[in-house]
């Protein structure tokens, strides 16, 4: 996954759009931040469920914090990645790849998606952040 | 961060150029980590570890009645410290709560003290002594900001160490000990003390030499895997070890046999500060620290709230999933007395009921052969 292909919620979640499917993971940035992950929880994340852009959908621990996962997008639920539930590992090791978290269907997506940041503009926020 | 600013360590922009990440603790700018927490954790179990601890604070006593004074403002007996040894001790309030742990060392030289206490808490351990002054015949001086202080922590902290340091042999310093040398030409104190449950020295030298001897000890420790270790390290390390941390196990709200640290309230060595709280405190303190075991990967933070049968028992003051033992595990403070080991409680977690399991403390004790 290209980077500069994703979409970024400003609390560091990535979305890729194919077709009607957004898949949502968290940014290389965050993982780099939190560093020693060591679970996430997505029991409030099943199939089935809708979510509302800006709704936690799950947690992420590390072992210096525990940190909300934030839906990017309204939509219902489709998938959620059974393997990163695991072993959050493979989000460390794969974050934009096989560490995706889980898809939506969006339900509003030409009014949420120009909200998003892109690539650059989330490079900008990061170099803030990290000052 | 604040807009007060911060104190920098000598060592601060060796930290800022090595990619340590800098937070703001105890009023200094000090790095959190340079790789990762467990990485550095790791390397000081297994191997060395070094840690800029040059923020902690750091007074001196001398004259005729230093010991007199250290014995009225400090709860442990300073009359039983030898020259040459260490003892940890505290400092409380009139009600018998704690102002702040620390380190005493009687020094190898005449009869002057070291006192080592923490950042956050040194201007006000200063006050303490100056408003118990009395008619003491005695100096204090506070060096924190002409000296630094390094630890070298972990199995091969010795070894380490010893290529660097001149003076007694340190294989012969035991645990608590401390003595004089020299680093690079340079007036050195060197103790066998510190914060992670392993072996270790904690180093005090001038602030002009400290960045060339921390770049000494780690191509000391090159080929045997040293790594240059933050205060997350420090926290998951003291933390495994069940060590106090002030502002989480330890505060004004706290007394030293609640907190566990009977054994370093002495209160047949005469008066001194909050001897008689401590006195009426000694067979009810009112609250214990226990540590608890969590099934899950779940961590219980600082301010969960802890439960017995539905009824709210205390507050964990630490927890984390303790990188050694490979299990979530939390330090609470519970009233009014700990639960037998092996009791079931409930642990409250951001809305979430976990169960958790009393276990004793220290979680880990390192091997010794």
């Amino acid at each position: 996954m290209d980077p500069k292909d994703l979409k970024y919620a400003p609390t560091h979640e990535w979305v890729s759009i194919d077709g009607d499917v957004a898949t949502v993971g968290l940014s290389t940035f965050a993982v780099e931040q939190l560093t020693d992950l060591i679970m996430i929880d997505l029991s409030h994340a099943t199939p089935g469920t809708t979510l509302s852009a800006g709704d936690s959908f799950g947690e992420v621990e590390s072992v210096k914090s525990v940190n909300d996962l934030y839906s990017p997008l309204s939509g219902e639920v489709i998938e959620v990645n059974a393997s990163v539930a695991d072993d959050v590992n493979q989000i460390a090791q794969d974050p934009l790849g096989s560490g995706w978290i889980l898809k939506l269907r969006p339900s509003n997506p030409d009014a949420e998606l120009p909200k998003l940041l892109d690539y650059d503009a989330y490079q900008k926020k990061v170099a803030e952040d990290s000052h | 961060m604040s807009t007060v600013e911060l104190l920098k360590t000598p060592l601060y922009d060796w930290h800022k150029a090595h990619r340590g990440r800098l937070v703001e603790f105890g009023g200094w700018a000090m790095p959190v980590q340079y790789s990762s927490i467990v990485e550095e954790h790791q390397a000081v179990r297994q191997r060395v570890g070094l840690f800029d601890i040059s923020h902690m604070g750091r007074l001196s006593f001398n004259g005729p009645d230093a010991l007199a004074w250290l014995q009225r403002v400090t709860t442990n007996d300073v009359a039983r410290l030898a020259p040459g040894r260490i003892q940890y001790s505290l400092i409380c309030d009139d009600e018998g709560g704690i102002l702040d742990d620390v380190l005493v060392y009687h020094l190898t030289e005449g009869d002057a003290y070291g006192l080592v206490c923490n950042a956050s808490n040194r201007l006000r351990v200063v006050e303490q002594f100056e408003q118990n002054r009395g008619s003491f015949n005695a100096t204090m001086a506070d060096s924190t900001l002409d000296t630094a202080m390094i630890a070298i922590q972990g199995p091969a902290a010795l070894l380490t160490l010893q290529e660097l340091f001149e003076g007694p042999p340190l294989a012969e310093q035991g645990y608590y000990s401390h003595t004089s040398g020299q680093v690079l030409g340079t007036r050195a104190s060197a103790s066998r003390t510190g914060y992670t449950g392993e072996d270790g020295f904690e180093l005090i030298v001038h602030r002009d030499v400290v960045e060339a001897a921390w770049l000494e000890l780690l191509e000391c420790g090159l080929n045997r895997g040293i790594r240059p270790c933050g205060l997350g390290a420090r926290d998951t390390l003291r933390f495994e070890a069940a060590m106090p941390l002030y502002g989480h196990e330890l505060s004004e709200s706290v007394n030293p046999f609640a907190a566990g640290l009977a054994p370093f309230v002495k209160l047949d060595k005469g008066d001194f500060v909050g001897r008689d709280a401590l006195a009426r405190l000694k067979d009810a303190p009112g609250a214990a620290r226990i540590g608890l075991k969590l099934p899950g990967r779940k961590i219980a933070r600082q301010g969960c709230g802890v439960l017995q049968q539905g009824t709210l028992i205390g507050t964990v003051t630490s927890g984390t999933f303790a990188p050694t033992l490979q299990q979530s595990l939390a330090m609470a403070l519970v009233t009014p007395e700990a639960p037998p080991i092996g009791t079931e409680l409930v642990v409250e977690i951001r809305g979430h009921r976990e169960p958790a399991e009393v276990v004793e403390l220290p979680f880990y004790r390192r091997p010794r052969s």
